[in-house]
């Protein structure tokens, strides 16, 4: 594997160290990122979801395709 | 390049309704109102399909061929062209859009949009014809219960470029371009059955490396050659591996991002550059149901990197390619999507929910957690699979992408009357425009067209005439445009382009 020359590689190598320390990207426990609108998405989302859930999603059958 | 989205259809409390029938209403109400006063608009034409050539040198045989993939048989099934040069049809059990050619990735998302635009007109008008049951579409790729169906991108490749090269360095590119391409999904496995979230859509669908089926048994890599173009100059790669995307800078990174590395691989740039996985299948499964971005793949020569890391290497590549190919040449939108492929992989990095204004699976992954939180549901919970589904609801007064579009939580690249104008415009810059126009100035004289004709029948001609487009860089506006102008009537310019030899 030849890897890139420059001097981007090291940037790369800073990049993985930094991986390491942000493994818990994806820590969905924590949504404190998340603003205050999303209450308020919520609720609009509420007013437009099917109402039914379990049968709405049972229903969408496909057939395959391409 | 294009796009070509196939939706999901649903007929409102009839799970059990037609598919083909409802797909075929869809069609023609948009056929008859979009070409209003035309009694049969222009047809398909099929001279030029070879579904079962495949790119590795030989033919399938028809008997061998499973029925699907007899895609150049005319079943009387709805199929139009619409004046913005893209097809409308029912494929199998699914409405159809096919966008049509454009040059850059920006114009792939605005044609793309303009299906939706289209696709949804197209529901309303179903659903409101006599008898019409009401029709809902989804931009998604399954069902949950085994079935699926596809969002494939094409590009044009120049024929001499060697196809081992194309699979060797796409396939390690398409398993780990999920990380910003995903477009999420509540249920692993094909059928959906384990209630756990992943990346994309699709992953699950697929089977083995390479392949020529598009329906069964889905290669990563796609081998179906059917340039619809010069088939001595050209190749048409067409990828079926990608997810339907709501986000217009996850399709518009998909698009770029693809059509960099073809570029490199195109110019050699690749040589001695090995990301393949010791097990591509199982990879681009693994890479999908791991939403951490933490699963590390391994390569065939042993090194161990997560999605990210190919991503970043790739990315590195691309622009060191540019750097030496065009320097300060680099045209604007070749710089833009480099800039936002490597932001993009520093955010999915760092701040994962940074992602969720421009990353479908982010954005879905953000709803699904906050009802989880705010309601205190559990992941099997029936209204999570309805946020899932519904979030490629085509309404924009139902969809839930549509929904955060409308409160700017998801980017939009374009305005709603860029989107309306390219609903009945074509590009400019490629065949597609000489197509479109003369649907939109000749549309009763037109007998069919394709990606590479458009047969014209002329009232007291002793036959149809075929005019073949088979260079997909020529028919643009400035090179027919003037001729267009000139020709009011379509035997105006029938008679022009025979007398110069149909230049």
């Amino acid at each position: 594997m030849s890897m890139p020359k420059q001097g981007k590689a090291e940037r790369r190598t800073g990049r993985e160290t930094q991986t390491e320390d942000v493994e818990s990207t994806a820590d969905t426990a924590n949504m404190s990122s998340l603003d205050a609108d999303v209450d308020s998405i919520l609720d609009e989302i509420d007013e437009v979801l099917e109402v039914n859930a379990e049968d709405f999603v049972k229903s969408f059958v496909q057939k395959g395709g391409e | 390049m294009g796009i070509e989205t196939e939706y999901g259809i649903s007929v409102t409390g009839q799970p059990t309704a037609n598919a083909i029938v409802a797909s075929s209403q869809i069609v023609n109400a948009y056929a008859n109102f979009a070409l209003p006063g035309v009694r049969r608009g222009p047809r398909w034409d099929y001279n030029e399909e070879f579904p079962l050539r495949d790119a590795r040198g030989f033919d399938m045989s028809r008997a061998d061929a499973d029925l699907s993939q007899l895609t150049d048989e005319d079943l009387g099934l709805a199929n139009v062209i619409l004046t913005n040069g893209a097809r409308l049809y029912v494929d199998h059990a699914h409405p159809e859009y096919s966008a049509p050619e454009v040059t850059n990735p920006m114009d792939a998302v605005l044609w793309d949009r303009a299906g939706m635009l289209v696709m949804d007109k197209a529901a309303r008008l179903a659903t409101a014809a006599p008898g019409g049951s009401p029709i809902l579409l989804y931009k998604n790729n399954t069902d949950n219960k085994g079935a699926s169906y596809g969002c494939h991108e094409n590009y044009l490749m120049p024929r001499a470029t060697p196809f081992a090269e194309i699979v060797r360095l796409l396939i390690p590119f398409f398993i780990t371009r999920q990380v910003f391409a995903g477009a999420g999904r509540l249920g692993i496995g094909q059928d959906g059955h384990d209630l756990r979230y992943q990346i994309s859509q699709r992953a699950d669908f697929f089977e083995v490396e390479v392949g020529l089926e598009t329906t069964l048994k889905r290669p990563i890599i796609n081998t179906r050659d059917e340039p619809h173009a010069d088939p001595e100059f050209y190749r048409r790669l067409h990828v079926i591996v990608g997810d339907a995307n709501l986000s217009d800078v996850a399709t518009y990174l998909k698009m770029g991002t693809t059509s960099l590395v073809l570029a490199m691989i195109e110019d050699k740039f690749l040589e001695g550059h090995d990301f393949m996985p010791q097990h591509p299948v199982r990879e681009i499964h693994q890479v999908s149901h791991d939403y951490s971005l933490r699963h590390r793949l391994t390569l065939e020569h042993g090194r161990k990197l997560t999605a990210l890391e190919i991503q970043r290497e790739f990315w590195m590549l691309a622009t060191r390619y540019c750097d030496e190919k065009y320097g300060l040449q680099v045209d604007d939108q070749t710089r833009d999507v480099l800039d936002r492929w490597g932001l993009m992989l520093d955010r999915l990095t760092t701040n994962l929910w940074g992602c969720a204004n421009e990353v479908d699976w982010v954005a879905k992954l953000q709803l699904l957690e906050s009802f989880r939180t705010r309601d205190r549901l559990s992941w099997n919970s029936p209204k999570l699979q309805a946020v899932d589904l519904q979030y490629a609801d085509i309404r924009p007064e139902r969809g839930l992408a549509a929904k955060l579009e409308n409160r700017g939580r998801l980017a939009r690249l374009f305005t709603d009357d860029q989107v309306l104008a390219a609903v009945v415009e074509p590009p400019t810059d490629t065949r597609a425009y000489f197509r479109g126009e003369c649907v939109r100035r000749y549309p009763e004289f037109i007998a069919a067209a394709s990606w590479d004709s458009v047969v014209f029948d002329i009232p007291g001609a002793p036959s149809l005439l075929r005019v073949p487009t088979l260079e997909p860089s020529r028919g643009t506006k400035a090179h027919v445009g003037p001729l267009l102008d000139s020709c009011p009537m379509a035997h105006d310019l029938v008679a022009a382009l025979t007398a110069n030899g149909g230049d």
